[in-house]
Order: C-alpha cells, then sequence, then structure tokens
C-alpha cells in the first residue's frame, strides 16, 4: 500500500492504481474526458491536470502512477487555471449548437464547462468544420463536436475487438473515422455513444427524441439474451425512449449489447392491445369475459390429457410459476413445457443447467472450450469477458467448430461430435490439457444439447471433469449457455415435461387446446386444435391461435428472471400494457377465477412468496440422480451452430424498426463483400 | 496546412518487389518477435520509394498485413506524418520550405516562381506531369535560408531568380547542382567570418 496526500488529506492506495484513482478514494472528484475505468489509459484530454509536490508543471493525473510520499493539491489556483486554459482550448473548435445537441443535459462538456468555462471566447479566427462519418444505422455522428478523447477508438479496438476506428490527420485536422464509412461490425458498437462525452456520437434511432430530464428512469434488467444484463429503461409517458446500460461488475460492467438498446423500438409495434377471438379465419375484438367464457367452455368439454401448454423465451418467473399452477391445479395435468425443441436437460440438479464458472469467473480461467456454442451471437455481453480474458491473461479458447470471427483467436476442431468422445475417451490431445489446466471452462451450447447423443455426451462430459478432480469448491468447469432469458428460470420452477415428449405430440396433432405463453417458436401445422396464445406481440403464436389474450412486455410489469448463471434479478415495470392489455400473471389468475370461481392468488405478493418458497424447497431437495449411461450407443454426429437470426431472435426484436435496419446495413456489407 | 486526403485514383493492388521485400524483413527482424508493428514507419517509407514516392491505400492494406496489424494503425501512421506522400508526386518532387525563418528570407517568393513554372495549385502536376510542388514545414537548414528540396537534395540561399533557372532545368530534365547559390560551402558563414566575435562583415 502506498501513503499519499490528496488536499492534506492523507489515503492509502494499492500499488498500480493512478493518482486520479487515488484522487477519488479520498474523495477529491478530478474533471475528465478521456480517462475510462474500462478502458486504457490515454492522457490526451489535459482535463485532469492536478498540482504535484516538487514537480514544476502540473501533471496529467489519469497518466501519473500513484507513489509513495506524493503530495497533490488540486484545489490551488495553477490547477484551477491550467483546467481553464485546457477548457478554453477545447471550446475553442467545439460548435455552440447545444439547444440542437441531443447530448444536451448530460454533456461532460457542457457540465464541466459550467465549473471551467470563460464566459466569452477569445478565439476570433476560424472555427474548424468535419464532415459527417457514416457509421451505420444505429450511431449518429457531428464530428465537428469531438474534442478527440479517443475513448471510442479505445473502445472499438479493446473492448469490441474490432479495431476499424482510428484517429487520422494530425493536430487541428485530426478527425476520428472508421475507414469503410459504413456501421461497425460489432454488437457492442452503440456502447460507443454512451461513452463519448460530447455530441460526437449520438443515438440515431433517438434522435431528437426527448430531453434527458422529461424521461422517466427505470433501473430494470434485460431480456434479449440470458445474460440479464443491468439497463435504465427512460420512458416518457407510456413509451420506451432508449435503454441504457447500468453498471454490474458481475455481469455486464458497463455494456450492453446493440439488440439490447435498440429492439426497445419494438415495444411499440406490432402490440397486442385487446382480446380477440378468431371466426371464420378472422379476428374480431373481444372483451375479457368473452374470452374466459370460450376458454373456460372448451378446457370443460375437452379431457384433461388433450390439453398442453407451452411457456415462451420472454416469460417471466411469475406468469410461468403461476402457469404450472393452473395447469397443475385448474386444468390438472402436467402437459406443460418450457422448452421449443428436444433439447436434452437434465434437472435433477441446478448445476446441470447452468453456466456454473460465472461471468466473473471467465476472467480467472485459464482453458476455455466451447462446444457447439457461438458466443458473439448468442451472448454478446459474455463474449466480451472472453475477449477481456484474453487480452488479460492469453486465455487459450478451443471450439469444436469454426465460429467465424468471434473477436479472438481461438482454435477450431472438425465440428464432430466424435472429437468429444476422443476427449472423454483420454485420447485427445485436449484431454491432456484439460487435466493440467487449473481452472478449464467447457461451455456447452444449445446446439450440442439438441443432438441424439445429448445425454451421452453432457453426461460423460460431467463423469470426465469429475474424474479429473476439476469440480471443486471454488470451481465448476462445466457451463450451459442458455440464450433465452426464461429458460434457466422455467427450469428453476420445473416447466418441463421429461415423462412424454410434448413436442412430438403437438408435431403429431395429438393434443386439442394448446395453451401458448408467448410461445412463438414452435414449428407444428395446426389441424384442428384450439389455440390460446397469450403474449405482447402479434407474431408467428398469435397468428395461428383462435383466441388472443393481451399480455405485457417486460418494460411493463414487474417479474423476476433468472440469468445462465443463476442469479435471480427483478425486471421492474417502467410503463404500462397498451389497450385492454393485461400483466401476464393477472390474466391467469382471472381465468383461473372464472373457472372455478376461487382465485389461485389473492396478489402479487402471495404469488411472489409462494413463487420464491418453491424455489427455496426445489434447491434444498436437490439430489444427484445417477444417470450414468456410459453403455448407451454413440454415433458419430455433426454438430451444427443453429442460432437464431441475431437482429430477430425474439418478437421484440422481430417488431422492431432498428433491427430491420441494422440486419440490412449487415447484409449489404455481405453482398459488397466488404466484410473481414 | 490541411488534411491530406488519399488520391482518388488508386492502384488495385500493391506488393513489394525483391528489394524492397528485403529490406522490409530487414528492418522487422530488428524488433522483438510480436512487436514488429514497430517497423510500420520504415516500412511505409520502404513503400513509397518503390511506388513514384507515394503510398497508395493498397500499400497501406498489404504492409498492415505484412506486419499483422489492423488496417487503421497504418492509416492513421500515414495521414500523420506529413513526409508520407498520399497522393502522386512529379517524378521531381519541390519542397518549398516556408517556415518563419525562410518566410522572413523571402521563401514566398520561391512559392511565387513554382506557381509561375509548374503549376497553380500546390500537390498538382505540371502540365507535361515531370514535377509538382508543396510547401513544407521547416525543413532544418534555416542557415542558408530561403531553400527548398528537390527529391533527396537541398537546394538553398535561393532567391527567385535562381529558383526560376532550377525549376527551368529540371522541367527541362537537366540535373541542376545541389547546395548553396551563393558560393558557400555547407553552412559556413559568408564573407570570410570566422568566429562568433568577429563581427565586422555580419
Amino acid at each position: 500500500m502506498l501513503k499519499l496526500k490528496v488536499n492534506d488529506i492523507d489515503v492509502e492506495v494499492e500499488e498500480g492504481l493512478t493518482v486520479l484513482q487515488a484522487c477519488e478514494k479520498a474523495g477529491v472528484e478530478i474533471p475528465r474526458f478521456c480517462y475510462h475505468e474500462k478502458l486504457s489509459i490515454a492522457g490526451n484530454c489535459r482535463m485532469c491536470l492536478v498540482e504535484m509536490e516538487k514537480s514544476p508543471k502540473p501533471i496529467a493525473s489519469c497518466a501519473m502512477p500513484a507513489a509513495e510520499g506524493m503530495n497533490i493539491k488540486t484545489n490551488t489556483s495553477l490547477v484551477e487555471k491550467a483546467r481553464k486554459g485546457v477548457m478554453e482550448f477545447l471550446l475553442a473548435n467545439h460548435p455552440l449548437d447545444c439547444p440542437v445537441c441531443d447530448q444536451g443535459g448530460e454533456c461532460d462538456l457542457q457540465d464541466q464547462s459550467m465549473f471551467y468555462g470563460v464566459d466569452k471566447s477569445r478565439f476570433k479566427e476560424n472555427k474548424r468544420a468535419v464532415p459527417e462519418k457514416n457509421m451505420g444505422p444505429l450511431i449518429k455522428t457531428q464530428m465537428t463536436r469531438c474534442i478527440h478523447c479517443t475513448r471510442c477508438v479505445r473502445f472499438a479496438t479493446e473492448v469490441a475487438g474490432v479495431p476499424e476506428l482510428g484517429a487520422i490527420g494530425r493536430g487541428e485536422d485530426m478527425q476520428i473515422t472508421t475507414y469503410l464509412e459504413q456501421s461497425m461490425q460489432s454488437e457492442l458498437s452503440a456502447n460507443v455513444v454512451d461513452l463519448c462525452p460530447v455530441g460526437a456520437l449520438t443515438s440515431k434511432p433517438y434522435v431528437f427524441e426527448a430531453r434527458p430530464w422529461e424521461l422517466k428512469k427505470t433501473e430494470t434488467i434485460d431480456i434479449m439474451d440470458a445474460i440479464g444484463s443491468n439497463i435504465r429503461v427512460d420512458t416518457y409517458d407510456w413509451e420506451v425512449k432508449r435503454v441504457l446500460p447500468i453498471i454490474n461488475e458481475d455481469i455486464n460492467e458497463e455494456w450492453i449489447s446493440d439488440k439490447t438498446r435498440y429492439a426497445c423500438d419494438g415495444l411499440l409495434h406490432q402490440r397486442l392491445d385487446t382480446p380477440y377471438i378468431k371466426y371464420n379465419g378472422k379476428f374480431e375484438k373481444a372483451s375479457w369475459q368473452e374470452v374466459y367464457k370460450i376458454i373456460k367452455s372448451k378446457l370443460e368439454n375437452t379431457s384433461k390429457e388433450k390439453v398442453c401448454g407451452f411457456v415462451g423465451d420472454l416469460t417471466n418467473m411469475e406468469t410461468a410459476y403461476i402457469f404450472k399452477e393452473f395447469f397443475d391445479r385448474t386444468v390438472e395435468t402436467d402437459n406443460y413445457e418450457s422448452r421449443s425443441d428436444n433439447r436434452y436437460i437434465n434437472i435433477s440438479k441446478r448445476e446441470n443447467y447452468l453456466f456454473n464458472s460465472s461471468i466473473n469467473g471467465i476472467e480467472d480461467a485459464d482453458l476455455i472450450l466451447l462446444l457447439g456454442a457461438n458466443p458473439r451471437y448468442e451472448a454478446t455481453i459474455l463474449n466480451a469477458r472472453i475477449r477481456k480474458s484474453y487480452l488479460k491473461n492469453s486465455t487459450r479458447i478451443v471450439s469444436l467448430n469454426d465460429c467465424g470471427d468471434l473477436t479472438y483467436p481461438y482454435e477450431s476442431l472438425d465440428g464432430q461430435t466424435k472429437t468429444i468422445k476422443e476427449i472423454i475417451d483420454d485420447t485427445h490431445k485436449l484431454s491432456k490439457e484439460i487435466e493440467s489446466a487449473k481452472k478449464p471452462m467447457i461451455i456447452i451450447g444449445e446446439s450440442l444439447l439438441r443432438l441424439e447423443n445429448a445425454k451421452y455426451l453432457f453426461e460423460n462430459l460431467k463423469d470426465f471433469l469429475n474424474k479429473k478432480n476439476k469440480f471443486s469448491e471454488d470451481w465448476n468447469p462445466l457451463n450451459v449457455l442458455s440464450c433465452d432469458a426464461a429458460t434457466v428460470g422455467n427450469f428453476d420452477l420445473g416447466v418441463l415435461n421429461n415423462k412424454t415428449n410434448l413436442i412430438e405430440d403437438l408435431k403429431s396433432n395429438k393434443f386439442e387446446i394448446i395453451f401458448l405463453i408467448g410461445q412463438d417458436d414452435l414449428n407444428f401445422d395446426k389441424k384442428n386444435e384450439f389455440v390460446i396464445y397469450q403474449g405482447s406481440h402479434g407474431d408467428k403464436g398469435a397468428e395461428c391461435a383462435d383466441i388472443i389474450l393481451p399480455g405485457s412486455a417486460y418494460t411493463e410489469q414487474d417479474g423476476y428472471y433468472t440469468n445462465l448463471e443463476g442469479k435471480i434479478q427483478k425486471a421492474f415495470k417502467a410503463s404500462y400494457p397498451p389497450g385492454d392489455a393485461k400483466e401476464d400473471w393477472q390474466i391467469i389468475n382471472e381465468l383461473a377465477e372464472f373457472m372455478n370461481n376461487r382465485k389461485l392468488f389473492n396478489d402479487k405478493e402471495e404469488l411472489d412468496s409462494s413463487m420464491l418458497n418453491y424455489l427455496k424447497l426445489q434447491t434444498e431437495k436437490q439430489t444427484e440422480k445417477n444417470n450414468n449411461n456410459s453403455n448407451s450407443d454413440f454415433n458419430n454426429e455433426n454438430l451444427k451452430i443453429e442460432i437464431k437470426d441475431y437482429y430477430f431472435s425474439n418478437v421484440v426484436a422481430k417488431s422492431s424498426k432498428t433491427m430491420i435496419e441494422c440486419n440490412n446495413a449487415k447484409m449489404n456489407l455481405k453482398s459488397t463483400g466488404t466484410e473481414g | 496546412m490541411s488534411l491530406r486526403k488519399p488520391a482518388k485514383d488508386q492502384p488495385e493492388s500493391f506488393e513489394f518487389n525483391a528489394s524492397s521485400l528485403e529490406a522490409a524483413n530487414n528492418i522487422v527482424a530488428k524488433y522483438p518477435e510480436g512487436k514488429q508493428q514497430s517497423a510500420v514507419m520504415a516500412l511505409l517509407y520502404i513503400a513509397q520509394r518503390q511506388n513514384n514516392n507515394w503510398i497508395p491505400l493498397a500499400a497501406m492494406k498489404y504492409i498492415a498485413k505484412f506486419l499483422d496489424m489492423p488496417y487503421i494503425k497504418v492509416y492513421e501512421v500515414a495521414t500523420f506524418y506529413t513526409m508520407y506522400n498520399l497522393s502522386p508526386v512529379g517524378k521531381y518532387f519541390v519542397q518549398v520550405c516556408t517556415t518563419t525563418p525562410c518566410m522572413i528570407r523571402g521563401a514566398n517568393k520561391l512559392v511565387e516562381a513554382c506557381k509561375e513554372k509548374i503549376s497553380e495549385n500546390e500537390c498538382e502536376l505540371s502540365s507535361d506531369k515531370s514535377c509538382s510542388w508543396m510547401e513544407v514545414e521547416c525543413l532544418g537548414a534555416c542557415v542558408t535560408a530561403p531553400m527548398m528540396q528537390i527529391n533527396d537534395d537541398y537546394f538553398e540561399d535561393l532567391d527567385k531568380e535562381k529558383m526560376s533557372e532550377i525549376l527551368d532545368k529540371i522541367l527541362n530534365g537537366e540535373t541542376p547542382k545541389p547546395g548553396s547559390y551563393r558560393g558557400r560551402v555547407n553552412n559556413e558563414p559568408e564573407n570570410n567570418r570566422k568566429t562568433l566575435t568577429d563581427l565586422k562583415n555580419a
């Protein structure tokens, strides 16, 4: 520990920290533009100048390592004068267009010029003007406003792993540009909008939409993937205007993916706002009482084995739980399922479907083996962590399949499952590597779990890791990479049926009533089934429905979600469902009341406590069943990674215009062959 | 000086020839393994040498691949340093120093001569495409100001007439003599001044 003085306050800091960090520890705020905690140090804005004893000139505190016995002063007239000088130079070429700038109200330059700016300009010369750059459908550029902090350049190179941004020219002519004049080839690109301390890079879909002080801010979580990134939803009236990341060092650090950020305009389109009934192939508006009545008579006149229910990929846990209760208690059948494919899952223990090493654990891993997963598209934020780990420790990364550019180098194998068998049988060179690795990580994608031999591969991989003593108190090398926000929560709640294969039964038209809750991924030929669809958006599920119950999206109701690591987090209500739509749990509760004259739960609180209790009981009674079947037959299969189209992976994204534009931009790149 | 933009007409491809490749490999070998990117400036210069004194974008891409670094990083370096020419220059490339000492000694007259003899604007090829000129910052020969550089040679102690003569010569394909045009050897003082205290002839 180093001891130093900041404004005569004694502070102790760890070695390797900078003067700026030491000042923050002493509670002294240092103005800065180029410095950012998560990026490398550039030291080029000079705003963080402080006075150091025995130094004739002020020093840039962000770039100066803290040392023993330093005496730092941040409140002297020299510092004040230096910062004023820097600010005057920054403002010399900065346009005075704050009234028409989207950054206004949350602009670092605006805020800091309130403290250090001079009220008049001595700059009589012509101001610099820089042509706008084309950075795709997400980022609007106004490069005249740029103060050359190079945060965006460092972000693209370091975090996103797409070195496409750069600072060209020198002096007054310096410009930040992509040589491509195209959108950045990254799913994290829009984070540069948050990083930009001025209005040079602003959000294109949000352009001239609102001022920050007009918006209602709700801290909640994201459900575009299974990561559970922490976000802030900004709403104006009931409209979701934008989504911003909030810091959670254990999950998303400071970043969110472009889909998380920009799919929110899908919440305004294709919405189901009133109950519908299909008469002669046409949907007609109906009242809640009418639809409940029809559902009641249908359910009463159908034998319970002929009723089944499917829960979708964005459904919160309360809804899944009350749906399960509805089936168990009201319909009295256990024909419910949350998977949309025949993926293998062993729910006897939670560890069998979680990302056990945890997202933070990626940074400690010394060997990462990807089996049937493409983290870049399946879990973008997690992929950024793998890249961080690679940059920090040069982690060795091996993938069974060639996944294209993952933003870090990796060795790819042949994509055949017999290679996994070789690893299990200790005949592959990777077996030795896994054995000698201290903290290996095996990341199993959903594509592998969909294979016919998934059970064999999964259980034997687990046995293999067990044999090599890789499971310990503080490390669990087995990781399942779930893709959807609801997946883990549904497994925790036991919303699945391992006794019969409901998907096969559905495809062979064995059911008479199908109840879909936000489930749009089922591929089946509808014959005489009566389909009830409850959800927020009019998509595939609603299309084939006979009755539509309008539900709420994730920003319109409180709801728990469990992320892929098994962390349970709550999404909060930021706005209201449109029209007559109701919160999802409420619909099921009312339907149950209509049928039996008895509500399943009196209120949301009772539902929540019942659900959390259930989860607690489930974890307590977990026992590892002996699922060993290493004697079963093994056939080699060609493992193909099937991922949903990144920009259209769920109903919200599918309804989003911005996502369509992103997809078009990507297609354009591919067709002109300039990619890569 | 404004931002130098790459030329509009760019060759499709670029590759080092045998001698450039050898020179490039020699330079890369000077750096420890994994730090080969440090050779980028030298390699850009080699490329400029090979390609008639200017660097096409294809060469930057080639060098980026050669050194296993992002193209944008090479592009940044090439646009930062003014001595890399990003658009074609004449076979005789005239660089007139216009920084303060030369300016005081009449560099603007040299610029006038260039405008009359070569082309109206800087960085523009003369009518016979053999020559181009540009204003540059200090070339470090202030003692013999005003001066200019043609390709690798300095021409010093100039005035407008002498400048015009030199330009006429190069436009006719002759090779003018480099060095001082007032008969000085290197940077020796004029009028037989031998010491700093010897002020009588200053």
